[in-house]
């Protein structure tokens, strides 16, 4: 045990290359994710629709997508049999992005829905009366809960950078290419290395608490000044 | 319908906001009936009743806020949308910034540039004698200035109508002195205001013209004096005694 | 600003991806095993080639019954895997140019060292195989369709056992690769077929030994096949074929040959035998 810890802690370029290459991954598609995540969740909980409800059950329902379905819809899809294999993003770091972006974004659009709504409970006669238009009123909305979202994208960032399932079938698990935290884990499991993936999963762990503490210590700011 | 065009055009003279058989209802209950008011223009008209009266609703339903089940809201004989107006609500909705960013937000929904939201915002501060809070969070600011705040921010908006929901029921005499004034300067300026109060010193201070709400029907309206000390309606006359008067078959 | 700040984040890191795949060396794409990653055999190989010729190899390893389907869409430029019978078709059927035999290496059955089934030291797998079905002691079997699978279930058949009839009984389908094979079989004591290079390399043995080696029925051939670069306009035929050649050359040959764990070679070269 001592000794894979040591493995760990000796931290040579191999080991920094497929840490930087998870954070790296994960953090795109948690951005993409809010990109796309943050605007339709704040549309979705700041404004009343025909349809609003049967996206709110989906957005609900796919945050429990499985992983491994995700890997292979996108395999599918980016296979040079699919139909944007001509884009040759299949075995990269961007299918991995592409992925994870499909499994994150419905957690971010669904969580953001939630704080969205309950603040323009708050706000909503404010708004009215000041009659802002509906694109400040989002503005504002994600401006004024961007604390609170912070949590919103942890929660993301803690599905993306746990999964194994998508960026396997889609990254191949390429060494140097699209070798990540979790499939080295896999990988070093399926080679009965179970002490090193044992290690490298609590490096893994290490490095969400790292994150999460940053963004905790960020909140906590945050709430002293009654922002969150 | 050429009737009411009619009628509307002769009001507009003397009054700024017309309501015409008002009337609102949610829930399978009528919860404001029946109400015929004028309200005139550079004028401080104060909204009066006991609780449940509906005096929130109404204000709501003048400033647009919600649509009237029945009747009409003009002004100047139009709706009263999107016109320059704005409202200050019992409890102040502070948004998760600082002071000068609440302002600066105001004055941005109101299209202005950036030249123009700093002078404007800092002109309200000092209004509002908060110049030296303007960096610190709006809300860990006291009732009192939170409240002035909330009227600093409403009265950026350059209004000609200034609505407030009982701005004053939760705040110290030197506080709500203090939101007087605030609201007698925009008065003394030419905005036009409507004020739900509760208090009967607040209303012989500020108001000019008093509307009496019973259970969702206009009990009496008219000049202050008249409305607070002979009052024509049994209701009004209850209140203004401290009685709970529960008819409401008048 | 923060959510402008998200945006410079996201598309800079997309640029920096899309760029630095543009600015990559050649490369091909090689669907392969799992025993031949997991062993270390292209950790030691590939990067002689890659010296010599300037191309680097990316290899994704997966079942063989998984990397034949990958490469039938297109995805990957080689396949290296241990399949004769399925490889043969593969060509047959128009997706790959032509089949090579490489190298081969071979099967052992191990079990934990209190030998249930009382095979320990055979060398007829056939026989040993009847034994264990006779003791119906725990057998864990991939259940994958990888080569490995497929050796195994052959094996089953010569032995005249039908082993679907015991599913879920003391015979133990995986449905994984042959290290989760290994970490389940050996944690619930049970006989296993493996490469024996996978084997060696194997890392969690605990009191497993190899009980049955050396039968000649055992022999593990790997191929390699460039896919089909008139059915596939994309794969990179000049690339993946001087990959091919280099394998079966001298110098691949030897390098293979040089490939050892613990002192023990792994894998056997025979091309062109």
């Amino acid at each position: 045990m001592a000794e894979a810890f040591g493995l760990i802690l000796r931290w040579d370029r191999e080991l920094s290359v497929i840490v930087m290459l998870s954070l790296q991954v994960t953090l795109s598609a948690v951005a993409l994710a809010c990109l796309i995540g943050l605007p339709l969740g704040a549309l979705v909980g700041a404004f009343r629709f025909p349809g609003r409800g049967v996206i709110t059950v989906l957005l609900n329902a796919l945050m429990g997508l499985p992983p491994v379905v995700v890997g292979l819809f996108v395999y599918l899809m980016l296979s040079a049999a699919g139909p944007l294999g001509v884009l040759g993003l299949l075995y990269t770091p961007t299918a991995m992005i592409i992925a994870q972006t499909i499994l994150v974004t419905p957690i971010i659009a669904a969580l953001t829905k939630q704080v969205v709504e309950d603040l323009h409970g708050e706000y909503a006669e404010q708004f009215a009366s000041f009659g802002v238009t509906a694109r400040t009123r989002v503005a504002a909305l994600l401006w004024d809960a961007r604390y609170s979202l912070l949590t919103v994208a942890l929660a993301g960032f803690g599905r993306a950078v746990a999964e194994v399932g998508a960026v396997l079938i889609v990254g191949g698990n390429i060494n140097h290419v699209t070798r990540v935290m979790t499939t080295t884990i896999a990988l070093e499991t399926s080679k009965g290395n179970l002490q090193l993936a044992l290690a490298l999963g609590v490096l893994l762990l290490g490095l969400a608490v790292v994150v999460n503490a940053g963004v905790m210590a960020l909140r906590v700011s945050a709430v002293r000044a009654a922002y969150a | 319908m050429r009737d009411t065009v009619m009628e509307s055009a002769q009001d507009c003279i003397a009054s700024i906001l017309t309501a015409r058989s008002l009337g609102f209802a949610a829930g399978g209950q009528v919860l404001l009936q029946g109400i015929d008011v004028d309200i005139a223009k550079g004028k401080r008209t104060l909204i009066m009743g006991a609780n449940g009266a509906g005096k929130s609703l109404f204000l709501r339903l003048l400033h647009g806020l919600l649509p009237p089940s029945f009747g009409t809201v003009r002004w100047h004989g139009e709706r009263p949308a999107k016109r320059a107006q704005a409202m200050v609500f019992q409890r102040p909705v502070m948004l998760r910034r600082s002071v000068i960013a609440n302002l600066r937000f105001a004055l941005r929904v109101q299209g202005l540039g950036w030249r123009a939201r700093e002078a404007g915002a800092r002109e309200a501060l000092e209004m509002a004698h908060l110049t030296e809070k303007a960096r610190q969070p709006a809300r860990l600011l006291s009732g009192g200035e939170q409240q002035r705040l909330a009227v600093a921010r409403a009265l950026v908006c350059d209004p000609e109508i200034l609505f407030l929901d009982e701005p004053t029921s939760s705040l110290d005499p030197a506080s709500t002195q203090m939101i007087e004034d605030l609201v007698n300067a925009a008065h003394a300026r030419g905005v036009t205001v409507v004020m739900v109060t509760h208090d009967q010193g607040q209303a012989r201070r500020m108001g000019d013209s008093v509307i009496f709400l019973h259970a969702g029907r206009l009990a009496e309206e008219g000049p202050r004096d008249q409305v607070l000390d002979a009052p024509r309606s049994e209701a009004a006359r209850a209140w203004m005694a401290g009685r709970l008067y529960t008819r409401n078959d008048f | 600003m923060l959510r402008r700040h998200l945006l410079s984040l996201a598309l800079g890191t997309v640029l920096a991806f899309g760029a630095g795949t543009a600015r990559a060396q050649e490369f091909i794409l090689v669907q392969s095993t799992t025993s031949t990653q997991n062993s270390g055999l292209f950790d030691h190989i590939l990067p002689i080639f890659q010296e010599k010729t300037g191309i680097e190899v990316r290899v994704v390893a997966v079942g063989t019954g998984q990397a034949i389907k990958n490469a039938e869409n297109g995805d990957g430029d080689v396949l290296f895997v241990h399949a004769k019978a399925a490889e043969e078709k593969f060509v047959a059927e128009g997706h790959g140019v032509s089949r090579a035999d490489v190298m081969y290496n071979d099967f052992v059955i191990v079990g934990p060292a209190d030998d249930p089934a009382g095979v320990a030291g055979m060398n007829d797998v056939v026989a040993a195989l009847s034994k264990i079905a006779e003791a119906q002691a725990p057998f864990a079997s991939r259940g994958d369709d990888s080569g490995t699978n497929k050796a195994e279930l052959r094996l089953w058949k010569m032995a005249g056992i039908d082993v679907q009839a015991a599913s879920g009984g003391w015979y133990r389908e995986t449905g994984s690769g042959m290290g989760a094979t290994l970490n389940t079989g050996t944690g619930m004591n049970a006989y296993i077929l493996t490469d024996r290079a996978t084997w060696i390399a194997f890392g969690n043995k605990g009191d497993y030994r190899i009980a049955v080696e050396g039968d000649a029925k055992m022999f593990n051939q790997y191929g390699i096949i460039l896919v089909n670069p008139e059915k596939h306009g994309h794969v990179k035929a000049e690339a993946g074929q001087a990959f091919i050649d280099w394998v079966l050359s001298d110098q691949g040959q030897a390098a293979i040959a040089d490939f050892k764990v613990d002192g023990q070679q792994l894998f056997f070269p025979n091309a062109g035998g």
